[in-house]
This record gives structure tokens, sequence and C-alpha cells, in this order.
């Protein structure tokens, strides 16, 4: 179903009004074909009743280019498919780009400390949205974080509670409290959801009697595999800014599958 | 996308001609991904990337003839034995580029 007529605005003015909203959406584009240049919007949720806007100039390809178009954005892929003229399938008439806009990925950064505020730093240039918790009223200030989208101060097990049901594997955890009254309940909330990287701070001694808590608190195997703690890779990091940089590293290298060895040391493509 | 949006308004609000060009797709390894996206207004100013730099000087030209004939095509950049002297990514990979003119 059509989206109500937005004839007053252009579609880049859309387009900009919808990466400012930070919404999900697709634009496509004819890229080959007749309707060369003709665009749609789509978004992810048909069930509202609010599937598309624009067209491509013919309803039966529009049909067909949004559903395929969804089911991009949703794997947040962006790339070209081909159509016939009113949307068949295998024919090559009309080739349209599928350039997926999704949500920035989430950060959220538990503990107040001044390892948080070059986190946070960092995570900004990666663009992700940033929530810094911390029950500790006079640390968890925007003063403090001035980056953060957001500083909330509760206890970090109780906040991933509440939002724990929104992170997804392009989302992360970092834990950076070394406060065992703090951390233990947040890596246990932590683990109840399905966010992609679970980071932890602390020594190797503070991460051996950490991992003793966990069993007591009844962590099983599965979920201690998935802590990446001590927390970054090993680039020898010592400043909080160098250890934010090991940190976002390591985020990347287990989103990637890579190795995280260095280039020069390995062969094959360097992009997958 | 987003941003070049800023620099685009800022041409737009200047009534400046804008073509808008975008990686849609890359065949073997390339530096940026499908989306990476590069504005040219009439006068060759230019804001975002399409590739490392490999290939940007030539969507500066195919972009001001995109703008001077008013028409939207691909343009591909790939290494090339014919063309030894064409333009393409040095990493060996072939990147497919839509551009048009910013008039929609």
């Amino acid at each position: 179903m059509n989206r109500k007529p937005q004839k007053d605005i252009s579609i880049f003015d859309r387009v900009e009004e919808l990466l400012n909203e930070e919404e999900s959406f697709a634009l496509v584009t004819v890229v080959k074909g007749p309707p060369v240049g003709e665009k749609m919007i789509v978004f992810p949720d048909e069930k509202s009743g609010v599937g598309f806007e624009g067209s491509l100039g013919n309803s039966d390809l529009d049909r067909v280019v949004s559903r395929d178009a969804r089911g991009e954005l949703t794997a947040g892929r962006s790339g070209v498919r081909n159509y016939g003229e009113s949307g068949e399938a295998r024919e090559e008439t009309v080739q349209v780009f599928v350039e997926s806009f999704i949500q920035p990925p989430q950060l959220l950064i538990v503990g107040a400390v001044d390892f948080t505020a070059a986190l946070v730093k960092i995570g900004k240039v990666l663009g992700y949205r940033i929530t810094v918790c911390d029950a500790r009223e006079i640390f968890a200030t925007t003063q403090r974080f001035p980056l953060a989208d957001e500083v909330i101060v509760e206890w970090p097990n109780k906040l991933i509670e509440k939002i724990g049901q929104t992170f997804g594997p392009r989302d992360a955890v970092c834990i950076l409290t070394h406060d065992a009254k703090f951390d233990v309940p947040a890596i246990v909330s932590a683990l109840a959801t399905d966010v992609g990287y679970i980071g932890v701070m602390g020594s190797r001694k503070t991460h051996e009697d950490r991992i003793n808590r966990l069993y007591e608190v009844g962590v099983d195997d599965e979920g201690m595999t998935r802590l990446r703690s001590p927390i970054g890779l090993d680039i020898g990091s010592r400043t909080p800014e160098e250890t934010a940089i090991s940190i976002v590293a390591e985020m990347i290298a287990l989103r990637t599958g890579r190795s995280s060895i260095a280039l020069s040391e390995t062969k094959g493509p360097i992009h997958d | 996308m987003k941003e070049i949006v800023k620099d685009i308004r800022r041409w737009q609000k200047q009534d400046k001609k804008i073509a808008l060009a975008r990686v849609i797709d890359l065949d073997g390894s390339g530096p940026r991904l499908p989306g990476a996206a590069m504005a040219v207004t009439e006068e060759g100013e230019v804001a975002g990337s399409v590739s490392g730099g490999c290939v940007e000087g030539a969507v500066v030209l195919e972009a001001l003839e995109v703008i001077k004939n008013n028409e939207r095509h691909i343009v591909s950049f790939g290494y090339s034995d014919e063309e030894a002297f064409s333009v393409g990514l040095t990493c060996g990979g072939t990147v497919h580029l839509f551009i048009e003119p910013l008039d929609w």
C-alpha cells in the first residue's frame, strides 16, 4: 500500500527528513531501463499499512520491487536487482539500486569512567548511538559525556532488562565499571539479550575473579564464550583513547569474523 | 549520503546545478561499498567520495557531463588491459556508479 502522497516535498527532502529522524528506509532508484531515475522510498514495516512512497511508474513493478527492497533493508544490504518492465523475475530490462539506510547500531557503555569518555568519542566516529549508564549520579552527567546520545542514572542491569530487547547482532555493550557489584548483574542481563558484542573491562586478575562470580550466579560456558574479557585487542593500549581504539577494533573484528592480525602478516583479499 | 546532505543544501541555496554519483555495485575488491556517494557541482566543487581516491577525478568529469547533458547513466571503472592509461581501481576490482542530476 502506498503511503499518503507527499506532493509538496521532493524525494530528496524526504530522504533528508528520514535521515535526520534516524528512521530505517530504503531509497530505490531505477538505474537502467525505461523509467531510469524514477524513485521510491520503502519502509521496513508493511503491517501498519505504510509500505512505500513514490512510484517507479508501474504498479506491478512497484509491488515486486518494494517487497524485495524490504528484504534488502531488513538485512541491511544495498545493491542492484534486475526485473522485467512489470517486475518479472529473471528479466533484465529494468535495473534498480536499493540503498538501505538503517538505524545506527547501539553502544551501551556501563560505567561512567575516564575510559567511557574516550569510548564515547571513538564510538561516535563509527556512527554508534551511544548510551552511558551508571548508578552513581555524580559521575553519570551529560557534562562529562557531551557526545553521548543519552546518559542514564540507573542500575545497569535494570536498564539492560528494560532496553535489552532492542539489542541485536550489530549492537554492543561495554562494561567498564570493574566493580563486581555492578558488572556481574550487568553481564547476566546482557547475556539474556541478542547483543552481538559484550566486552568487560578488567585486569587478568579481575577477570579470573569475575569468572568465578559468574559461575556462582549460574552463567554457563556458552555465556562465558560470548564475553570479551579482558576487553579489547592486544595492541598495547595504555591511555583511555588507545584503549577505546582497541575495543572498537575488537567490535569490528567480531562483526566481520576477521583475524585481527596485521595485514602485512597475512595473505588474501583485504575486503570481503 | 548523510555526510554530504549539508553541502548539497548549501549549493542548492546558491542555485548551483548538482550531480550525485553513487556506488551501486562492485566486482571483486573495492574500497567503498554500495551507497558511497559523492556530489559534484557545475563548478566542480566536490563533497563525499566513492573510492579511496582512485577514480574521483574521473567521476568529477563524468558528473560535469551529466549536468551539461541533463541525463543519467551507469559508469563503470575497472582495470582494463586495452586501456592501459584509463582510470581504474588500483586494487583490481571494478566499481559501478550511477550518476544523475540532483533534480529530485
